[in-house]
């Protein structure tokens, strides 16, 4: 049914190894510092007992968001049933299990209790949300490398929809998942909206998608294979629109919180007055992270360039950075309201402080090195690329 | 068959009776010992605090912090910075922002009914006995913070350094989230939590919320009183009057 030739790449070139041992060295830096702060304790991160989540967790939720926006691509060919997009399905995939298994990698090596790993996968509390979340990342796992094989193995070809269909509900739940980490904290002003969960939706398809753009265009450009234009471009019109949509739910989010009288204070602490996390919104979350990227993607003139392209997805790679460092770390900095009418005196009262360490920041980039070395090692030894993804290639799947 | 008890079979004898008795003996002592913690606790009874800040003086509040300290041996981490430390009990300034009335106050757990910090964890380890008191189970807490997250009182904190010189009543990790207990290994013994002996006033009662007869239920009967954001509806143990 298909002639799209999948072709593991060569992987033999002194890039290749360069790439390899650069990012072992990034996860071994990771490594050293996971020690370093299980041997000496917390203390040694910026993190205290009022910034109780930090650097790492701003990482760790990025990679798990975009693990799941990732599997996008091929949800559109299998589930939607777009045939243009059905030769990056693999890729897709494989990408999306990457960026979880980075991630998660991230979240479980700040653990105060790493060795307790065990404890985590065998005593489930069932009303706790993080509970679930094992249960949703573990087995979007699972569900993914079955996807794969159906997709890999051509007599199982024909369930890759009905598989498909699973792992896009899944991913779905699981991002829902991930977003009401924050939604049902009641406690906090900044969290306690249940739009978190369509928000941490919406982002995930625009981080997934800038990721997996990257990705792409590097993987081709570096093994000398052909990309044409029009998956260029058609990847380029959606992650204009999923952009826009997270610009939409940000605004939607903001604009409800504000209505609150009760949610003033934060407000006007992310978006006037909160120093670093205002200038954060609105320099790096807003303008460099949502309004120079749909400049690039929309205008005529930067439209047909690939490098801008490719310049779009970093900069909403790091706009999502910086917006879940505004939710994470702005939204704990600010005060808890515990006696509304009240205002709190002394050093308890004030915005808390976080210096982040470099422990946190190799800790962080160590996760997005294990993505990248999976996706590198694993499209060497099984063929997710297309050798060729041209134009008239691409174009006939598309009109068949 | 008449045998002679020989030399080496009286001692045989001798050897295993005392064996017998003293394996007995150690277990009735330990039982005995043990007994204290063995009365079941139950849902008959709900623990708690009412704090009076037109009583609570602010030596008093500092008061309360150091026999906490002392008490559950927390307090002397010389790593940690000032926001790192632990604090199962803090004092607090209020201001009222019409009157400016300043209200002082000690905050620390407040044991709710429906406590966040137990639903959110997600291995158990936050639990609430059956009394009302909320506790961390150190050996499954893997240190996620999660609970910290949640508490809507800031109440809990986590062990950011190795811990030397610690209670033997009360174990603490470092990597684990701890926050005050209600002194419930007093409490068990039928004793009043540290803090509350600390206070030579009535401005802090102790007892069972829900015994009639109790100095805490009636005065809570009697005075005006208020939980800290109440409107979050989680029924909480530490009850305040005057703010």
């Amino acid at each position: 049914m298909s002639n799209i030739r999948f072709e593991q790449i060569e992987g033999k070139s002194l890039g290749f190894y360069t790439l390899i041992t650069g990012l072992g060295i990034l996860i071994l830096a990771a490594l050293v510092s996971v020690y370093y702060v299980e041997h000496h304790g917390h203390f040694v991160t910026g993190m205290n007992n009022r910034i109780v989540w930090g650097m790492p967790h701003v990482f760790a939720l990025f990679l798990i968001v975009a693990a799941s926006g990732a599997l996008n691509v091929a949800s559109i060919s299998s589930v939607f049933n777009k045939k243009l997009y059905k030769p990056l399905s693999r890729l897709s995939g494989l990408v999306a299990l990457s960026l979880l298994a980075g991630g998660l990698m991230v979240l479980v090596l700040d653990l105060g209790r790493i060795d307790r790993l065990i404890v985590a996968m065998t005593e489930y509390n069932f009303k706790s949300i993080f509970a679930w979340n094992i249960i949703l990342y573990n087995g979007f796992f699972v569900v993914v490398a079955i996807y794969l094989w159906m997709m890999f193995e051509r007599r199982m070809n024909k369930f890759s929809h009905k598989v498909g269909l699973v792992a896009f509900s899944w991913r779905l739940i699981l991002t829902t998942g991930t977003g009401s980490i924050f939604g049902f904290l009641v406690a906090r002003q900044a969290y306690d909206a249940v739009i978190m969960a369509p928000m941490f939706i919406i982002m995930s398809f625009s981080f997934g998608l800038a990721s997996f753009i990257l990705i792409l265009m590097a993987s081709y450009k570096w093994t000398n294979r052909p990309l044409g234009n029009i998956i260029v471009n058609r990847l380029r019109n959606l992650l204009g629109v999923f952009v826009a949509a997270v610009m939409y739910f940000v605004a939607v989010y903001h604009l409800g919180n504000s209505y609150l009288a009760e949610n003033t204070g934060i407000e006007n602490f992310i978006l006037f007055d909160g120093g670093i996390y205002t200038k954060l919104f609105w320099y790096g979350q807003i303008i460099l992270g949502g309004i120079v990227p749909m400049i690039l993607i929309y205008h005529p003139i930067t439209r047909e360039d690939r490098s801008m392209l490719g310049l779009s997805s970093v900069l909403i790679i790091i706009g999502g950075f910086v917006q879940l460092y505004v939710i994470i770390i702005g939204g704990q900095a600010y005060p808890m309201e515990l006696f509304p009418g009240k205002d709190v005196l002394g050093d308890y009262g004030d915005i808390a402080q976080y210096f982040v360490s470099l422990p946190e920041i190799f800790l962080g980039i160590g996760g997005i090195a294990l993505a990248i070395i999976i996706v590198t090692f694993l499209v060497k030894f099984l063929a997710f690329l297309p050798e060729s993804l041209e134009d008239d290639l691409a174009d006939s799947y598309h009109k068949r | 068959m008449n045998k002679t008890l020989n030399r080496r079979d009286f001692i045989k004898i001798m050897n295993v009776t005392t064996t017998g008795v003293v394996i007995v003996a150690s277990g009735i002592t330990l039982t005995t010992f043990a007994s204290v913690s063995e009365i079941p606790v139950t849902n008959k009874k709900r623990w708690g605090l009412l704090i009076d800040t037109n009583k609570l003086t602010e030596t008093d509040i500092d008061g309360m912090v150091n026999a906490c300290q002392q008490e559950q041996g927390w307090g002397a981490e010389i790593r940690s910075t000032a926001s790192q430390k632990p604090g199962w009990i803090k004092k607090l300034k209020v201001k009222d922002k019409t009157t400016n009335k300043v209200s002082n106050l000690a905050l620390m757990c407040q044991h709710c009914e429906e406590p966040p910090c137990v639903d959110v964890c997600p291995t158990n380890a936050s639990m609430k006995r059956e009394d009302g008191i909320v506790l961390v189970d150190k050996h499954l807490c893997i240190g996620c913070r999660y609970c910290m997250m949640a508490c809507p009182y800031d109440a809990r904190s986590f062990v950011h350094e190795t811990l030397k010189n610690q209670k033997e009543h009360m174990p603490r990790g470092k990597g684990t989230v701890e926050a005050c207990t209600m002194c419930v290994h007093r409490v068990d013994k039928g004793e009043t939590p540290a803090c509350v002996e600390s206070v030579n006033s009535e401005a802090v009662i102790f007892g069972n919320l829900y015994d009639e007869s109790s100095q805490i239920n009636q005065t809570l009967r009697i005075v005006q009183s208020s939980q800290i954001r109440a409107d979050l509806n989680l029924n909480t143990g530490v009850r305040y009057s005057g703010i």
